[in-house]
């Protein structure tokens, strides 16, 4: 039995993983801007399509119609020769293998500049505007966004390859000392939960020990003293919301050997993702990655044989069971502050 | 005897009555019933007729419902006289012309199903009520097929169902309006058993991985009926919701269950997430009781294949059909849609394909779109040619009985097409079953008065 949970936890802190992440951005937007932004799912999705785009630049191919070989409709077949493999030699091939975490130089950027514009070109409007109007305007712009991915790359999953070095199951028994074959667990599971608190260790020392992280934290506490002592509060805030679009969009990039990425990945880890938001409490950045974990492992529990047998279904509902209960003990969330939306 | 009044009796008063009603009412159903009858849902009265394809171009089945799409396109155009005719060249019996269906060019309405059974329904409600649909057919998901036909039951429009592998959708679900050529789930149990039985032996532990609906339930029925009449014990079976993406906290309970062999009831995008997923859990590296750990996908087609890549190497399931089998019919409809689109059908597709033409023959033979006479065209019908061999449109429960394909995951694939290998054909005969096993009432042929 031992052994059963703690594969359940591992996979919870796999899972949680991934919610933190995208819950993480969220809250960044919110804390900063005041926006409830439910583009953020999109973003995640984005991130993973650059993961897609990188993959299919570096497999591109020269194809030559050979009229002497048919196919077995009749047609003349097509022989492919891999381009970067043929320009880059070794290097070629271990770009290729390793698409996914090289993936993250081009999401880097693309998700900054998205993040940005996003936030110019659109959101800004609406920081005035009530919660529902953003959440409203939002929603649609995540809804054209994944409506675009889908004209481009289609409907259907499109799956990543995991590195050839790191596919298998790790023995996380044998490294415990239990007997051997027990307990293991994919590797790349285990490299997105270490990926994924390297990134939210990197975003909180990057809040508390710059002094541009400074500026936003106080800038989060009081805006418009911030902005009567001179600092563009504005400017930064842009940052962090292309930052936030950064952690979606890295989020979503190295969870696509996992889950093979669709147009509508954003959605389904939208709900999710506010969930943890609310359970965590509204602009709470801890709280958002607790509730990440949290419901993460909780999920990952109440799928086990033996908990579904005693109440069939839980694997589906706990998440939505946990924020009532949550909600209905501690209305502001685990860590909420007061006056998050209260207004 | 009493006497009104003005001198008329009760009699004839009654007698007066009764004539009145016969002359108004039944007695012109009864000397041109068959002139009022062809005032059905949806009668073609121009040049066109069109059909409506509820296609899931979205959701875990998407790839499916695309590939249908396809087909559908190419069966319209092949109907129409355009292209190189295709199956229609080869169904035996045929009565097609290649100049549409009774003169009337095809032409078709297409709605996105979204692997949702209440869109599904609500699609095929707007196709057969805005665009006049005269049949409706596609899907990719039993629980859409059981939907649309119930619809169609009440609406009076026949329903040629795509891909659906539910015992459901001509067992306790089936429909007078309801036609499916797509094998079922105890087909494939009765199909894919011996072949197990052979390759991993009698004392095998199975833990199923169930989609939680009328598909997954059933299958995970019949294939536990086969398994454990193998011999094998089942473990653990465990539903899992359709479209979950990411299976892993119900793989973990898989690793230390006692199981030795998988069996993933799953289907479409969910098969690939679930089995890629399953094989990064270091499954198929994996010993148990003494064994190589297994993993079987009891309902595979080779998109799911292409989809998982490597993954599938080696795994078992069943098919529909193939396109590498080289009977006419077969060859003459790879070569069409290869032609068409630069890669080769899938089961899904080859199933949409052959209902359309199925259903246009059946209206050609019965020489009206009246649907209890197109019913009637289609019940019991025995035909070949259209890649299954001799294949019989069973009468009891709108069941195409036919071969099955025992497949197996390529070890050594020649193309990125070449993922399936076909290890059994498994003839009529054995796949053959009770149609009241499964209970079910067929109800009426008489359509609607409205729809």
């Amino acid at each position: 039995m031992f052994e059963v949970i703690l594969l359940q936890f591992v996979n919870g802190l796999d899972k949680g993983g991934a919610y933190a992440l995208i819950a993480l951005g969220l809250t960044l937007v919110f804390g900063t801007l005041g926006v409830v932004n439910f583009a953020h799912g999109a973003l995640f999705m984005l991130g993973a399509f650059c993961a897609v785009t990188f993959q299919k630049l570096i497999t591109l191919e020269t194809v030559t119609v050979d009229p002497t070989q048919l196919s077995p409709w009749g047609t003349p077949v097509e022989v492919r020769e891999p381009l970067v493999q043929a320009w880059l030699g070794d290097f070629g091939a271990v770009l290729v293998n390793y698409s996914v975490p090289f993936s993250l130089l081009l999401a880097i950027p693309v998700m900054l500049i998205v993040g940005i514009v996003m936030e110019r070109g659109l959101i800004k409007h609406f920081y005035k505007r009530p919660h529902a109007e953003q959440i409203l305007v939002t929603f649609g712009l995540a809804i054209v966004l994944q409506e675009i991915v889908k004209a481009i790359f289609g409907a259907n999953p499109i799956p990543q390859p995991v590195p050839a070095d790191l596919r298998g199951a790790a023995d996380i028994g044998a490294m415990i000392g239990l007997t051997p074959g027990i307990i293991t667990y994919p590797i790349w599971r285990l490299v997105y939960f270490l990926f994924s608190a390297v990134v939210i260790a990197a975003v909180f020392a990057f809040l508390r020990f710059t002094t541009f992280g400074m500026v936003v934290r106080a800038g989060m506490a009081d805006r418009e003293t911030v902005g009567l002592l001179g600092i563009n509060i504005d400017r930064r805030f842009t940052i962090m919301f292309g930052l936030a679009a950064v952690v979606a969009g890295m989020a979503g990039v190295m969870y696509t050997p996992l889950l093979p990425p669709n147009y509508h990945l954003g959605m389904d880890f939208l709900v999710l993702s506010f969930v943890v938001v609310v359970v965590g409490g509204m602009g709470s950045l801890p709280g958002a990655v607790a509730a990440g974990f949290l419901l993460g492992i909780l999920q990952s529990f109440a799928s086990m044989t033996q908990v579904k047998a005693l109440v069939p279904g839980i694997d589906q509902i706990i998440i939505y069971l946990v924020a009532v209960v949550v909600l209905l003990v501690r209305p502001r969330g685990l860590m909420g502050r007061r006056g998050v939306m209260e207004a | 005897m009493t006497y009104s009044r003005k001198g008329m009796s009760r009699r004839t008063l009654i007698k007066t009555g009764l004539a009145g009603v016969l002359a108004t009412g039944v007695s012109p159903m009864i000397f041109t019933r068959g002139a009022w009858a062809q005032e059905f849902c949806n009668n073609p009265t121009g040049d066109t007729v069109t059909i409506g394809l509820n296609l899931p171009l979205s959701g875990a089945y998407a790839e499916e419902g695309a590939d249908e799409q396809k087909a559908y396109q190419l069966a319209v155009q092949h109907l129409n006289g355009e292209g190189d005719g295709g199956l229609i060249n080869v169904l035996t019996p045929s009565a097609l012309k290649g100049n549409g269906v009774l003169g009337k060019k095809v032409a078709f309405v297409t709605s996105d199903s979204q692997t949702k059974a209440d869109v599904a329904r609500a699609g095929a409600t707007r196709m057969i009520e805005r665009d006049g649909a005269i049949m409706i057919t596609g899907g990719s998901s039993s629980a859409e097929a059981v939907a649309v036909q119930g619809l169609c039951q009440e609406m009076g429009v026949i329903f040629m169902a795509g891909l659906t592998h539910s015992n459901d959708t001509t067992g306790k679900d089936k429909k007078r309006y309801g036609f499916r050529h797509f094998f079922n789930a105890y087909q494939s149990g009765i199909a894919l058993g011996p072949v197990l039985g052979q390759e991993y032996g009698a004392d095998r532990r199975a833990y199923h991985l169930t989609a939680d609906y009328t598909w997954g339930w059933t299958q995970e029925e019949s294939i536990k009926a086969a398994t454990e009449a193998l011999g094998w014990e089942t473990v653990q079976a465990v539903r899992t919701p359709l479209g979950a993406a990411d299976f892993s906290q119900y793989l973990t309970p898989v690793l230390n269950s006692g199981a030795d062999v998988l069996i993933l009831n799953h289907y479409g995008n969910d098969m690939v997430n679930s089995l890629t997923q399953a094989v990064q859990f270091g499954l198929r590296d994996r010993q148990a009781n003494g064994k190589t750990f297994e993993i079987v996908t009891p309902l595979i087609s080779e998109l799911m294949a292409k989809g998982a890549g490597e993954n599938v190497k080696g795994i078992f399931g069943t098919s529909n059909w193939h396109w590498n089998l080289q009977d006419p019919g077969t060859v003459a409809f790879t070569k069409s849609f290869g032609a068409a689109y630069g890669s080769p059908p899938s089961q899904a597709a080859h199933t949409a394909y052959v209902q359309t033409l199925l259903y246009a023959d059946a209206v050609e033979r019965a020489g009206t779109f009246y649907p209890p006479e197109v019913i009637k065209a289609l019940e019991g019908f025995e035909f070949d040619g259209m890649g299954n061999g001799a294949t019989l449109y069973r009468a009891d429960d709108h069941q195409c009985m036919k071969s099955v394909l025992v497949v197996r995951g390529n070890e050594s694939p020649t193309s990125q097409f070449d993922v399936l290998n076909v290890v059994r054909e498994v003839p009529r005969e054995e796949v053959d079953y009770d149609p009241t096993i499964f209970g079910g009432e067929l109800g009426p042929a008489e359509p609607a008065p409205m729809c």
